[in-house]
């Protein structure tokens, strides 16, 4: 290996030593880190994973009799090709992507930290601004191409396996598969939104923890205690105001008419996270102190600029939607529990009415209406809980004046989100098969999912 | 006319909270020199290294590289490469593969960056296409350099670059730092090991406890270095001994020969130059052979433990 030194020292150095080097632009310390990201196993395994297993998942799930009911949209898996992607969309917003931003925009910084290559980054590049761009670009380009893939690989599987069939909405109404595939991508799209918050709180955290694992998870305890949060009773200004709330509030796009409104609002708050907590974790980096690694102040750094300045902007948003939405308490109220459910009844009734073979009807000739309480009365008929009944009563139109009821139990979750259990009668809603022409039949009347819009004020 | 100054820094202080790593330091490098950093660990030569590649901004002072004043933004000024704790290397990568990342970083055409001309250089030609992971100390250290070579820079600045190096290695680094000095570019290391700053180095600077406590040429701190203990071996060293008994200006040392357990023949000698000289007449005219007269520890070594002890000290 030496023997060429000799020779090699006298020899002049060519090629680029003629050229002086220049300030290396963003765009190639981008390919640079996307290299590196790319070479790690397991960004590999990563991109792999979400490629391949979700299709597994879906496809699999589809062929099986047991459905995941308890998940949004899992009853639907065998009716519609696109309420697969749906589900893993759910499971995604829990645990997945909080997972996958940890890894990548955590790793994108604190493996210089493992490699010991900042120093040679910075000689390198010459530049810590634009080292912190192309990092950022890099980690966001590889979370694209994660998320992306959950999406194409869910939604080609459930196709696949399923097929372009309508989709019943959260509120029971049939979405046209065109319109389905629509809603079905601008969800993914909506999730992307908390996704880049979560991915910019990794960055405050790997850069304010160096190697530290609590670092690197700060996305996946972040998600974990906003997912906690929404299992309280808060109000409904405070949910909104947290970043992950876009994780929830998709399911808004599948009802009609849409939830819009806690849908825009939660998408511009994890978007403005997004920027304020890459702001801070660009000051934090130039801030850094690459000549002695060893000597942090990490945790006083990482409360100060970190947590104090986003507890601050969490404040502000409440205030803001508070101020502006006039949501009190948990939106949650007897009103707007009776006008979902009818709403729900009506659609799903219109669909088991259908599947039955009968004349169809219209939402409009059912004339559906709710009367709902909470603990039989006993107790304020508002807040989340699984003391919710309501009495369903309809018009049947080919039956003169004759008026149909119902019973549901539901169990109503903070969120809004609840769980309606038919309570008979029993050719209505209290068995889980109907009878059809061609056979037992799933009864859509038997359970369903709804989503109660907590900013909406019933007229 | 007076060879351009490549460094000047002037009453540089750097502290990390509490804990002064610079204080008021100075510093002038003669462009082509190669200059040596020394002193004991925690001295801050790597904090005044990281002040030079533009990994740390001084809190205050003055500091100009090439002629231009360096700014208060975190940036390695033009023309200046180097590494300090160790050279960053991706050890997933190959060591091709690593300059050519450096070489597209930096805005180089790969194909002309040179990366062949400079893993000969270095004498890692043979495992160009070895992932780093698999590296030893040495070979890091040389493709550390090899990254540093490849901007072509004005000046170089290396932390302990023979660090892991063995023998033939550390001849070669040697080798490359001196054609590179002689072409112009300024070199400034740090070393533990006086031997390669003597080698190497025509001026040094030592640094103790964030302070400079000496920067010149290496004759001086020799010339201002007082008392040296020498090792003698003659043809006859109890003549030898008599001699240096009753001569002025030498004076034996027999506890260093305890200490160091040598041979019988051997003496420890301790004079300043002008008397060693003479005492080397004298045992001549008497006709004792010299054998083997030589410092027991180098000028700079005996320079660096007095004047690092001195400050300890204060």
């Amino acid at each position: 290996m030496t023997s060429t030194v000799a020779e090699a020292a006298e020899a002049p150095v060519a090629g680029a030593r003629d050229a002086a080097p220049r300030r290396p632009s963003v765009a190639r310390g981008y390919r640079f880190e996307l290299v590196k990201l790319l070479c790690q196993w397991r960004i590999r395994v990563l991109i792999l994973v979400c490629w391949i297993v979700p299709a597994i998942f879906v496809a699999a799930v589809s062929q099986q009799s047991s459905l995941p009911a308890d998940t949004l949209f899992g009853r639907w898996m065998h009716a519609s090709g696109w309420a697969g992607s749906l589900v893993m969309l759910g499971f995604s917003g829990s645990w997945a992507l909080p997972l996958l931003t940890s890894v990548v925009a955590g790793d994108v910084i604190s493996s210089e930290d493992r490699l010991g290559t900042w120093r040679h980054l910075l000689v390198a590049v010459r530049s810590p601004r634009r080292i912190f761009v192309a990092k950022t670009l890099a980690s966001l380009t590889v979370v694209l191409l994660l998320v992306t893939g959950l999406a194409v690989s869910s939604i080609g599987a459930g196709l696949a396996a399923i097929g372009d069939h309508p989709l019943v909405g959260i509120d029971g109404h049939l979405l046209a598969p065109a319109d389905a595939a629509g809603k079905v991508v601008l969800a993914w799209v909506c999730v992307l939104a908390p996704t880049l918050a979560l991915a910019a709180l990794g960055l405050i955290g790997s850069i304010a923890l160096g190697r530290s694992p609590i670092g690197l998870l700060v996305p996946a305890l972040v998600a974990l205690a906003m997912q906690l949060a929404q299992m309280l009773p808060l109000p409904v200004a405070v949910r909104l105001a947290l970043p992950g709330y876009a994780f929830i509030a998709w399911s808004g796009l599948f009802s009609s008419p849409i939830q819009l409104a806690p849908l825009l609002i939660s998408v511009v708050v994890s978007l403005v996270w997004a920027v304020v907590a890459t702001a801070l974790a660009y000051l934090l980096f130039l801030r850094r102190d690459f000549t002695n690694v060893t000597h942090d102040r990490s945790a006083r750094r990482a409360v100060t600029a970190g947590v104090l300045p986003l507890a601050a902007l969490l404040a502000v948003t409440v205030l803001v939607l508070h101020l502006s939405t006039g949501a009190t308490a948990s939106g949650i109220d007897q009103g707007k529990v009776q006008r979902s459910i009818a709403t729900a009844f009506a659609h799903l009734y219109r669909l088991q009415t259908k599947e039955l073979n009968r004349p169809d009807v219209t939402e409009a000739q059912l004339r559906t209406s709710a009367s709902c309480n909470r603990g039989g009365g006993m107790i304020a008929s508002s807040g989340a809980g699984n003391d919710w009944r309501c009495t369903i009563s309809w018009h049947l139109p080919d039956v003169g004046a004759a008026t149909g009821t119902a019973i549901y139990q539901l169990d109503v979750s903070p969120n809004g989100r609840y769980i309606a259990d038919g309570d008979g009668p029993q050719e209505v809603n209290g068995y889980f098969l109907m009878r059809t022409a061609t056979g037992d039949a799933p009864n859509p009347l038997w359970q369903f999912d709804s989503v109660v819009d907590l900013l909406h004020s019933p007229s | 006319m007076d060879t351009p100054v490549a460094i000047r820094a002037r009453r540089i202080t750097k502290c990390f909270g509490d804990v002064v790593a610079l204080d008021g330091v100075d510093l002038d490098v003669a462009q082509g020199q190669i200059h040596g950093l020394v002193g004991p660990n925690g001295a801050g030569k790597t904090t005044l290294l990281g002040l030079l590649l533009g990994l740390a901004v001084a809190d205050s002072g003055s500091l100009e590289i090439l002629g231009a004043p360096v700014g208060r933004a975190l940036a390695p000024p033009d023309g200046v490469a180097g590494f300090v704790d160790g050279p960053g290397l991706y050890p997933s990568l190959t060591a091709r593969q690593n300059l050519a990342a450096l070489a597209a970083l930096r805005g180089l055409d790969r194909r002309s960056a040179g990366i062949d001309d400079t893993l000969n250089e270095v004498g890692l030609t043979d495992v160009a296409n070895d992932r780093v992971r698999g590296f030893s100390l040495g070979m890091r250290q040389r493709l550390g350099l090899a990254a540093a070579l490849l901007t072509t820079p004005r000046v170089l600045v290396l932390d302990e670059p023979s660090n892991g190096l063995d023998p033939a290695g550390t001849k070669h680094v040697h080798r490359v730092l001196t054609r590179l000095a002689s072409h112009g570019t300024t070199v400034v290391l740090s070393s533990h090991r006086m031997d390669d700053v003597e080698a190497l180095c025509s001026e040094v600077t030592i640094v103790a406890a964030g302070r400079a406590v000496f920067s010149g040429p290496l004759s001086k701190l020799a010339a201002e270095n007082h008392d040296l203990d020498y090792r003698l071996v003659t043809s006859d060293p109890d003549a030898a001994r008599e001699l240096i008994s009753a001569g002025p200006g030498v004076r034996l040392v027999e506890e260093a020969e305890a200490a160091m357990r040598l041979d019988a023949g051997v003496l420890v000698v301790r004079a300043q130059t002008p008397a060693l000289d003479e005492l080397v007449a004298r045992l001549v005219t008497a006709g004792i052979a010299v054998r083997e007269l030589a410092p027991v520890v180098s000028p700079l070594e005996a320079a660096f433990l007095a004047l690092t002890e001195q400050e300890a000290g204060q």
